[in-house]
């Protein structure tokens, strides 16, 4: 009666304590890569592939995500400008959400769905059937042969990815605005310019980078310790989506707020929307 | 007979009161097994009793809760990464379920730990490739396949393939041949026996197959599941020399040997009718 009555503190401790290994793993895990990133290039022929697969095949459905988005906004915001009578203002708005969040934090999630699980997958897959052992044993360092092309090709390709993100969403925010809802397309370019600047699209691409990094290190993490067969693999998979877009969220709120304060910074006047 | 086998000056691996443990349960307990050079060792015993376990840990795949692993005079567990896959080089090791990657065809998997070494050119890979895939009887064509795409003991022929294209200086098998047709079976036999002539390998062969035993080994050791030993008894069931195997008056051994269930039979009775 007593015991069951105190099981929850054990439960709560044993969640602490599995969460704090969980985090010293990780920890090792980033540690280990950073040491293969520092002392090796890896070869072309491990890089390429996942090059290809990263950026390449990613870029179709980051491209049509992109566009809709740029069209959704528009969607959203034309009626209450419209009433302010700014609807001008609209390229001013879209475009920048666009390149100051949606474009980046679209082009991560794009990538942690389509990539993400598919590398926990796939080196989850290596793990329960021994492929990453049989590397092991070949006096090959599994980090340095699966995990530094991988969170190589991630870091590179995702401001490539955003980028497409950003000019497809700007793309479709003008066909909706301009050309389906009639706003005057001088003013609308005009508000563009003179409110989205070039340190709005830098940090937008530097955020991202930081957001493959972390793709990539959750997913492989993920995959390296999945267990147990096609269940441990198949949960890997989902959990390096789920944790990849959290610490997305989580990124983007402190990047952005350190973003913000290097602005305030840089350009102490700065522009002001409305 | 045993002391002689036993004894050599500087064995080659040397272990010493190895205890592994996963969570509560225990595997291995205080094994003592020391391999000379150039020795066939074939290690036998129950499914289960802890094998592919000892073997892994014999190249630092597991770690042990207590006890030493010394090959070639170093401990496998206390080097560091760089070491430690210098040390695993001089290593073959055919995994249990053959651990091909699926990523790569036929041809590429036998081809990968020699481009590892990186001093050959890419025909001599080729050459060696069909060559080492002749040894274990497979026929030119399965080069350009991808692992997915064989049989079970083919894949198991691979594996050995690719074990061998290093010429390592130690040889672990684990169940080369398990899941192959006699006449491949007696194939790898004599592989493993034309490899022992050809360079003064070491080779631990773990197997069910008795004939194997026969026709490979000079020594043949047999563990017992840790868990049906009653307390203080030593894991190590039988050390000696096939011949002797016939002559042991051990029940446990002898029942292994001639494939008897014995007891077993009326304890499975016994757990049905609880
Ligand atoms: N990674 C692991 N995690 C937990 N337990 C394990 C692990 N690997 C092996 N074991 C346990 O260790 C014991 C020995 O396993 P091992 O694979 O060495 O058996 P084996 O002697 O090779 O059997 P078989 O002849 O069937 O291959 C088993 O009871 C198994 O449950
Ligand atoms: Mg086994």
């Amino acid at each position: 009666m007593v015991a069951s009555s105190f099981n929850w503190i054990a439960d709560l401790g044993e969640t602490v304590h599995d969460a704090l290994v969980s985090l010293g793993a990780f920890t090792v895990f980033v540690g280990r890569l950073w040491y293969w990133l520092l002392v090796s290039v890896p070869r072309w022929d491990t890089l390429m592939p996942n090059l290809y697969q990263v950026g390449v095949r990613s870029l179709p459905v980051v491209a049509l995500t992109g566009t809709f988005i740029g069209m959704v906004l528009s969607v959203q915001s034309y009626a209450q400008f419209r009433q302010l009578g700014l609807e001008t203002r609209l390229g001013a708005v879209i475009n920048l959400s666009l390149v100051r969040e949606l474009g980046p934090v679209l082009a991560a999630t794009m990538l942690a769905g389509r990539v993400g699980s598919a590398m926990a997958a796939e080196l989850g897959t290596m793990r329960v059937t021994e492929q990453i052992d049989a590397l092991s044993v070949m006096g090959v360092n599994p980090i340095k042969y699966l995990v530094v092309p991988r969170f190589l090709a991630c870091f590179f390709m995702i401001p490539i990815l955003t980028i497409m993100a950003d000019f497809m969403g700007v793309c479709g925010g003008f066909f909706y605005s301009v050309i389906v809802l009639g706003i005057d397309k001088f003013h609308y370019l005009e508000n563009s310019a003179v409110f989205v600047t070039g340190f709005d699209l830098i940090s937008g691409i530097a955020k991202s980078v930081f957001f493959g990094g972390a793709i990539a290190l959750v997913s492989c993490y993920q995959g390296f310790n999945s267990e147990g067969g096609a269940e441990g693999v198949g949960k890997a998979a989902t959990s390096s989506f789920v944790y990849s877009f959290v610490g997305i969220l989580i990124l983007d709120l402190f990047l952005g707020i350190a973003i913000q304060n290097l602005q305030s910074f840089l350009y102490p006047g700065g522009t002001k929307l409305l | 007979m045993i002391d002689m086998v036993n004894t050599a000056e500087q064995p080659l691996i040397r272990v010493e009161k190895l205890t592994i443990r996963f969570g509560h349960q225990t595997v291995l307990k205080n094994i003592d097994l020391a391999v000379p050079d150039g020795q066939t060792l074939a290690l036998i015993g129950e499914s289960g009793c802890g094998k592919s376990v000892l073997i892994k840990t014999l190249v630092g795949l597991l770690e042990p809760v207590k006890g030493k692993v010394e090959f070639d005079g170093h401990d496998m567990h206390k080097l560091n990464e760089k070491e430690l896959a210098g040390l695993r080089q001089r290593f073959g090791f055919v995994f249990q379920n053959a651990a091909l990657f699926d990523s790569m065809t036929v041809g590429q998997n036998v081809a990968f730990p020699l481009e590892q070494l990186g001093d050959f050119s890419p025909s001599e890979v080729r050459e060696q490739v069909l060559e080492r895939l002749h040894e274990v009887g497979l026929p030119k064509n399965v080069v350009t396949k991808s692992p997915a795409e064989l049989s079970g003991g083919m894949r198991k022929r691979v594996a050995v393939a690719r074990a061998l294209i290093v010429n390592p200086e130690v040889l672990l098998y684990d169940e080369p041949t398990t899941g192959l047709d006699p006449v491949m079976s007696d194939v790898i036999n004599e592989l493993i026996i034309r490899t022992r002539r050809r360079t003064p390998v070491t080779s631990i062969v773990v197997t069910h197959d008795m004939h194997t035993v026969r026709r490979v080994a000079d020594r043949v050791v047999m563990l017992s599941p840790y868990a049906r030993l009653a307390g203080g008894q030593p894991q190590i069931l039988f050390d000696g020399t096939p011949e002797q195997l016939d002559q042991t008056t051990d029940r446990r051994v002898r029942q292994f040997v001639n494939g008897e269930a014995g007891e077993r039979l009326l304890e499975l009775a016994g757990d049905t009718s609880n």
